[in-house]
């Protein structure tokens, strides 16, 4: 469904994404790991177009995506950090998305219940706690029913019960045989999430492997343990502080 | 479109210095008329209030407003919209808040004490200054990351703009004291969206004989139907070639 060929951005002197190529089929959940600042943001960011790569391409459908915009209607973002026009109240601001995205067919407000959401329809967006907000943009990510799924870190910032909904959620969608991309740092949490890994560092695609795969070879049933077995081998050289990772 | 600057419009009235730059406007026009007994010298009076207050005020709302939304602009981006329309949406809401600010502020008073035509070139000159200072804040809040630093930029361009370019003006008029310099000055008073507002409007005052010869020489191209005409397209072009230019600008930038 997602096609990256060769994607490279440079911001001034930094080497945000060098020459990155995957390809994310219909159904997979791909979690996308790395160290803060390893171009994982900036990655999601291109496919969304909010990014404009300096080389490589990005197609969508197969069509490329570059200076498109009618593509996104088939993509759900939660954003890292979500903020909203502070004077609008949440009511306001999914109304406001509703009308932006005039789709024609049923919403899908499961997660709107399961935050329930309605009850803080007359909030406004800044008094909102970071968490909230969290719940309004993930909410919003799902209420399109979209083919795609892009989370940034989803689980960052909610409660424990909230998050185990927002997984609930993931998987359902994940079996209705949708794309799930998700970044997060908690690797546990990914256990039973994901199909695929794609690690990255200094903005290079170290690795891209299924999850049996990478259980396979490592011999490591939790993921994190996994991961970590598969980084010391990958860079021997780096430094114990690194490799805490 | 639509959608998106209603929205904006709507932000824009919540948030309430626009309201207050009414209010100030329309406290500044009742006074200033009130103050004079004759209602063209509140007008030349009130010209030199707007002339300093209006550029500042749109400038500078409109350059936060574009930063404080950079959330919100990050949040359309994503959405299946074109780059283009989020930006003119934006740029229309700003643009028509600020104008309404400006004719509910200033042209409802000047249409009770002055409703001529000097009148309506003074609202319409007012009108077009708050679209062309709204058009040079998008230029800034494009090209600059950094918020202080775009802000820092607004005010230097409405420095430049109000007090600055005279200053560069006089230099120059008294350098080139010996050639016949008031044909070029018409050419130069085009680089001032401020200082072309100021003599179209002196002009329908009637105290142009105050400016001695190059008064003169601008009432002779100025007072013109052409002379009109160039102003006004000139205006124009200050609207939009810096949109033409932000909006391009925004279509590759990352966010």
């Amino acid at each position: 469904m997602i096609i990256a060929s060769n994607v490279t951005k440079q911001f001034g002197k930094l080497k945000a994404l060098d020459d990155v190529s995957t390809t994310c089929n219909k159904g997979e959940c791909i979690a996308l790991i790395g160290p803060n600042g390893s171009g994982k943001t900036t990655f999601i960011k291109c496919i969304l177009g909010m990014v404009v790569p300096d080389s490589g391409f990005i197609t969508f459908k197969d069509k490329n995506i570059l200076h498109h915009w009618k593509y996104r209607d088939g993509i759900g973002y939660m954003p890292q950090i979500g903020r909203y026009p502070d004077n609008m109240t949440i009511g306001q601001v999914l109304d406001m998305m509703k009308d932006i995205r005039n789709k024609k067919t049923a919403l899908d407000e499961d997660l709107i219940k399961a935050f329930s959401l309605h009850n803080l329809l007359n909030k406004r967006m800044r008094t909102l706690s970071g968490g909230t907000r969290q719940k309004v943009s993930a909410a919003l990510a799902f209420l399109f029913d979209p083919a795609v799924l892009i989370l940034d870190e989803p689980t960052a910032g909610l409660d424990p019960v909230a998050a185990e909904s927002l997984k609930e959620k993931i998987i359902a969608e994940k079996e209705k045989g949708k794309l799930v991309l998700i970044t997060s740092h908690v690797l546990s949490e990914l256990d039973d999430l994901v199909t695929r890994i794609i690690y990255m560092q200094e903005g290079k695609l170290l690795f891209n492997k299924t999850i049996e795969a990478l259980r396979h070879d490592t011999g490591e049933d939790k993921l994190s343990k996994a991961i970590a077995s598969v980084m010391t081998g990958l860079t021997p050289n780096l430094s114990s502080k690194e490799r805490k990772f | 479109m639509k959608k998106i600057i209603k929205y904006v419009i709507t932000d824009i009235l919540r948030n309430r210095i626009v309201l207050v730059y009414t209010l100030f406007l329309l406290a500044a026009s009742f006074s200033v008329f009130a103050l004079e007994d004759n209602s063209s010298k509140g007008l030349l009076s009130l010209l030199n209030i707007i002339l300093i207050v209006v550029p500042l005020v749109s400038i500078i709302f409109a350059t936060i407003y574009v930063y404080n939304s950079a959330e919100f602009i990050e949040l359309l981006v994503s959405q299946p919209l074109k780059r283009k329309t989020i930006w003119l949406s934006l740029f229309t809401g700003l643009a028509t808040s600020l104008s309404i600010a400006f004719f509910i502020g200033a042209g409802i008073p000047v249409l009770i004490y002055q409703a001529n035509i000097i009148g309506f070139t003074m609202i319409g000159v007012g009108i077009l200054l708050s679209i062309i200072f709204v058009a040079i804040a998008m230029l800034a809040t494009v090209k600059t990351r950094d918020k202080a630093k775009g802000i820092g930029a607004a005010i230097m361009l409405w420095l430049y703009f109000s007090l600055l370019f005279d200053g560069f003006v006089l230099f120059l008029l008294f350098q080139f004291a010996d050639y016949p310099m008031e044909k070029p000055m018409i050419a130069v008073s085009a680089c001032n969206p401020i200082d072309l507002s100021r003599i179209l409007i002196l002009l329908q005052l009637d105290v142009s004989a105050m400016m001695g010869y190059t008064g003169a020489v601008f009432k002779d191209f100025f007072g013109t139907y052409t002379g009109i005409v160039f102003s006004f397209v000139t205006l124009l072009l200050w609207i939009v070639l810096p949109v033409w230019y932000a909006a391009r600008k925004f279509n590759t930038k990352d966010l």
